[in-house]
C-alpha cells in the first residue's frame, strides 16, 4: 500500500501552464479516477506522478519520500502504468512482454529467477490470459493487448496502478473488463488506483473517487454524487447533460442532451 | 525460451564460426589442407607436437596472412551485427543498421579526414585513424538521431531518409577528399577500399588492438539485453519499467558507433552485415536480447568470413571489394523487408 500527495505542483511544456497549483492527496488503497476534457492535464498529471516528467514548481510524494530523489529503478518496483497502448515492434510473446514488468528487479547478466517466473505467471492468470502466454503480442486484439500490458504491469507487484486512458481504443465489453479487472485489483490486493478516465459513466460506475480538472486545475473532488453534477459537467465540458441515477448501482448516470432542432429530420 | 535450448543454439553458432575459420583459412591463392590447419594451430598453442608434414612457407601463409585476415573478418562481422542489434533495440527501429544510418560513412570520413593529417600518433600499430573513426561514427549517430526526431519519436521513415542524406554528404566529402589526394600524394587506393570495404589486417598487433575493443564491446552490450528488451515499449514504455533511458540511450549509442569505428578502421564500409544478421537470428530465434546479442555476434563473425572467402577466391587472382558481397546478398534482404512492413511507410 502507498499514498501520493501532490504538493502545489505547476507543470509547463513549451508554450503556458498545463498544470497550476495542483495539491491533491489519495490514501493507500484509494480507486481515484481523474476526469477532464481532452488538454485538461490528466495525462500529464499521471505523467508527474509515474516520475517521467518532473514538476516546475512543488513536489509529489510517494509514500513521504519525494519522487525526484527515487531511482527509476525503485519507482518501477513500487509503481507500474497502464497506457492508452503499446506498440511494440519485434515479435514477443505475451509471457516475454509480461515478463519485462519483472525488469526492475532483474540483475544484469543473470537469468530470471523461479521467482520472477512465478510472477509473471500469476499475473498473467489474475489477469485471465494465462491461454495466449505463447502468442505473439502483436497479433493480439486491442482488448487482449490492454490486458497483456495490464498482466506486465501486476508482474512489477505495484503498489500504486496507474493508468491513462486504459480503454480508450476498446470496444465497450473489453472496456467494462478492464475496469472491473482493475476495480478487483484494488479491493482484493488493495493496490492504489489512480486512472484517467474519459468515459464519464465508466468512471461513476468504478471508481469511489472522482477529481475533474480543467483548464490544469483542480476543479472538483469528491464522491461520483459530489463530483457528476448537471452544473459542473456542463460548466467544465461546455456540453449540455442531465443527470440520472443508475438504475442498478443507484450511482449517477450521464445522459446527454442533443439540441432538439439538430435531432429533427426535415 | 528453456536454457538448455539457448546453450544449444549458441554452441551450434560457435560451431559455424570455428568452421568459418578453418574453411576460409584452406583457401586462397594457395591451397592447404584443412587437417594440416589443425595440426599446425594445435602445435602453435602447444597442445600437441604432430610431425610436420607441411612447408614452412605454408605455415607463414596460414599465421602471417591468412590467419590475421580471416580473424580480422570474424571481428568485424562480430562487431557490425552487435553494432546493428544495438541500434535496432534503442531506435525500435529493424532497419536501422550501421551502414543505413550513416555511422559507417561518418567512421569512414573521420578515417579519411585522420589520413590526411600531417600528424602521425603511431600508437600500437594505430595512428589517429581509429580515433578519428570513432569519433566520426559517434558525431554522425547523434546528428542523424537528432535530425530524425519529431516531437518525441523517432519514425522510421525520417531516420531512414536523415540517414541517406547524412551518408551521402559524408561520402560527397570523401569523393572531395580523394580528388585532391593526388595532390597531396595520399594512397588514392587506401580510400578507395575505404568506400567499398576491404578487410586489410596488417599483422597481429592491429588485431590485438581490435579484438579487445571488439570483444569487449559485445560482452558489454549483454549487460544491457535486459534495458534493449525493455526498450521495445518505447522509451516512455522503458522508463515505467526502470530504465534510465536517457543514460542507457547515450551509452548504447556509445558502444554502438565504438563497434562501428572498431570495425570500419581495418575494414571501410561494409554494408548490410548489421541488418542481415541480426534479422536472421531475430527470426529463427526470436527478440529476445539475452539470446539475441551473442547469436547476432557469432553469426556476423561467420557471415563476413565466408563473405571475405568468396570476395577473394571467386574471381581469383583479382579480389573483389567484400562490401560487393555483402550488398549482393543484403540488398535484396533490406527491399524484402521493406515491402514486408511498407505499411509503416506510408505517408
Amino acid at each position: 500500500m502507498i499514498g501520493l500527495e501532490i504538493n502545489q505542483v505547476d507543470f509547463s511544456y513549451f508554450d503556458g501552464l498545463v498544470l497550476e497549483d495542483i495539491n491533491l492527496s489519495v490514501k493507500a488503497g484509494e480507486m481515484v479516477g481523474l476526469l477532464g476534457p481532452n488538454g485538461s492535464g490528466k495525462t500529464t498529471l499521471i505523467k508527474l506522478t509515474s516520475g517521467i516528467l518532473k514538476p516546475a514548481r512543488g513536489e509529489i510524494r510517494l509514500d513521504g519520500n519525494r519522487i525526484t530523489d527515487l531511482s527509476r529503478r525503485f519507482i518501477a518496483s513500487n509503481v507500474a502504468v497502464v497506457p492508452q497502448q503499446f506498440h511494440i515492434p519485434f515479435a514477443f510473446t505475451v509471457s516475454e512482454v509480461v515478463t519485462l514488468g519483472r525488469t526492475p528487479f532483474f540483475k544484469a547478466l543473470a537469468a530470471e529467477s523461479e521467482d520472477d517466473r512465478q510472477v509473471v505467471d500469476n499475473s498473467l492468470e489474475l489477469v485471465g490470459i494465462d491461454e495466449l502466454a505463447e502468442r505473439r503480442f502483436d497479433e493480439l486484439s486491442g482488448g487482449e493487448r490492454q490486458k497483456v500490458i495490464l498482466a506486465m504491469a501486476l508482474a512489477q507487484q505495484p503498489k500504486l496502478l496507474l493508468l491513462d486512458e486504459p480503454t480508450v481504443h476498446l470496444d465497450i465489453a473489453p472496456q467494462m473488463e478492464m475496469l472491473e479487472l482493475v476495480r478487483g485489483l484494488n479491493i482484493e490486493r488493495g493496490i492504489t488506483v489512480v486512472a484517467a478516465m474519459h468515459d464519464l459513466n465508466l468512471a461513476a460506475l468504478y471508481f469511489d473517487r472522482l477529481i475533474l480538472l480543467k483548464e490544469g486545475r483542480v476543479w472538483a473532488d469528491g464522491t461520483p454524487k459530489q463530483v457528476l453534477t448537471e452544473a459542473g459537467i456542463s460548466e467544465v465540458f461546455a456540453a449540455s447533460v442531465r443527470v440520472e441515477v443508475h438504475p442498478l448501482t443507484g450511482t449517477p448516470h450521464i445522459v446527454v442532451m442533443p439540441r432538439v432542432n439538430a435531432t429533427k429530420r426535415q | 525460451m528453456k536454457r538448455r535450448n539457448k546453450i544449444l543454439i549458441l554452441s551450434l553458432l560457435g560451431v559455424c564460426l570455428i568452421a568459418a575459420l578453418f574453411l576460409a583459412s584452406a583457401f586462397g591463392a594457395v591451397s592447404i589442407s584443412m587437417p594440416d590447419i589443425f595440426k599446425m594451430a594445435l602445435n602453435k598453442i602447444a597442445i600437441f607436437d604432430f610431425p610436420t608434414t607441411w612447408t614452412a612457407a605454408e605455415e607463414t601463409i596460414i599465421f602471417q596472412i591468412r590467419l590475421p585476415r580471416v580473424i580480422g573478418g570474424a571481428l568485424v562481422g562480430m562487431a557490425l551485427a552487435t553494432a546493428g542489434v544495438l541500434f535496432q533495440g534503442l531506435l525500435r527501429n529493424p532497419m536501422a543498421d550501421p551502414y543505413i544510418i550513416g555511422t559507417s560513412a561518418g567512421a569512414a570520413l573521420g578515417a579519411t579526414i585522420a589520413m590526411f593529417l600531417p600528424i602521425s600518433l603511431a600508437f600500437l600499430g594505430f595512428g589517429l585513424v581509429p580515433i578519428a573513426a570513432f569519433l566520426g561514427a559517434v558525431g554522425t549517430v547523434f546528428l542523424v538521431y537528432n535530425l530524425a526526431r519529431v516531437g518525441g519519436k523517432t519514425p522510421i521513415i525520417s531516420m531512414l531518409l536523415a540517414g541517406v542524406v547524412v551518408s551521402s554528404l559524408m561520402a560527397s566529402i570523401m569523393a572531395l577528399l580523394i580528388t585532391i589526394s593526388d595532390r597531396l600524394h595520399l594512397s588514392l587506393h587506401s580510400v578507395y577500399s575505404y568506400l567499398l570495404g576491404h578487410i586489410s589486417v596488417t599483422g597481429w598487433e592491429q588485431l590485438a588492438v581490435i579484438a579487445p575493443l571488439v570483444i569487449g564491446g559485445v560482452v558489454f552490450a549483454r549487460f544491457f539485453a535486459f534495458h534493449l528488451n525493455a526498450l521495445a515499449l518505447g522509451e516512455e514504455g522503458a522508463a515505467y519499467v526502470g530504465v534510465n533511458v536517457e543514460r542507457d540511450k547515450i551509452v548504447i549509442l556509445v558502444l554502438g558507433s565504438l563497434l562501428t569505428a572498431a570495425a570500419v578502421s581495418i575494414s571501410g564500409l561494409i554494408g548490410f552485415v548489421g541488418l542481415v544478421v541480426p534479422h536472421a537470428m531475430r527470426l529463427s530465434f526470436g527478440p529476445d536480447h539475452r539470446l539475441l546479442l551473442p547469436a547476432a555476434a557469432l553469426g556476423g563473425g561467420a557471415f563476413v568470413i565466408i563473405a571475405d572467402l568468396i570476395a577473394r577466391t571467386v574471381m581469383a587472382p583479382a579480389e573483389i571489394p567484400v562490401g560487393v558481397i555483402t550488398a549482393i546478398i543484403g540488398a535484396p534482404f533490406f527491399l524484402y523487408l521493406l515491402r514486408r512492413t511498407r505499411k509503416e511507410y506510408a505517408f
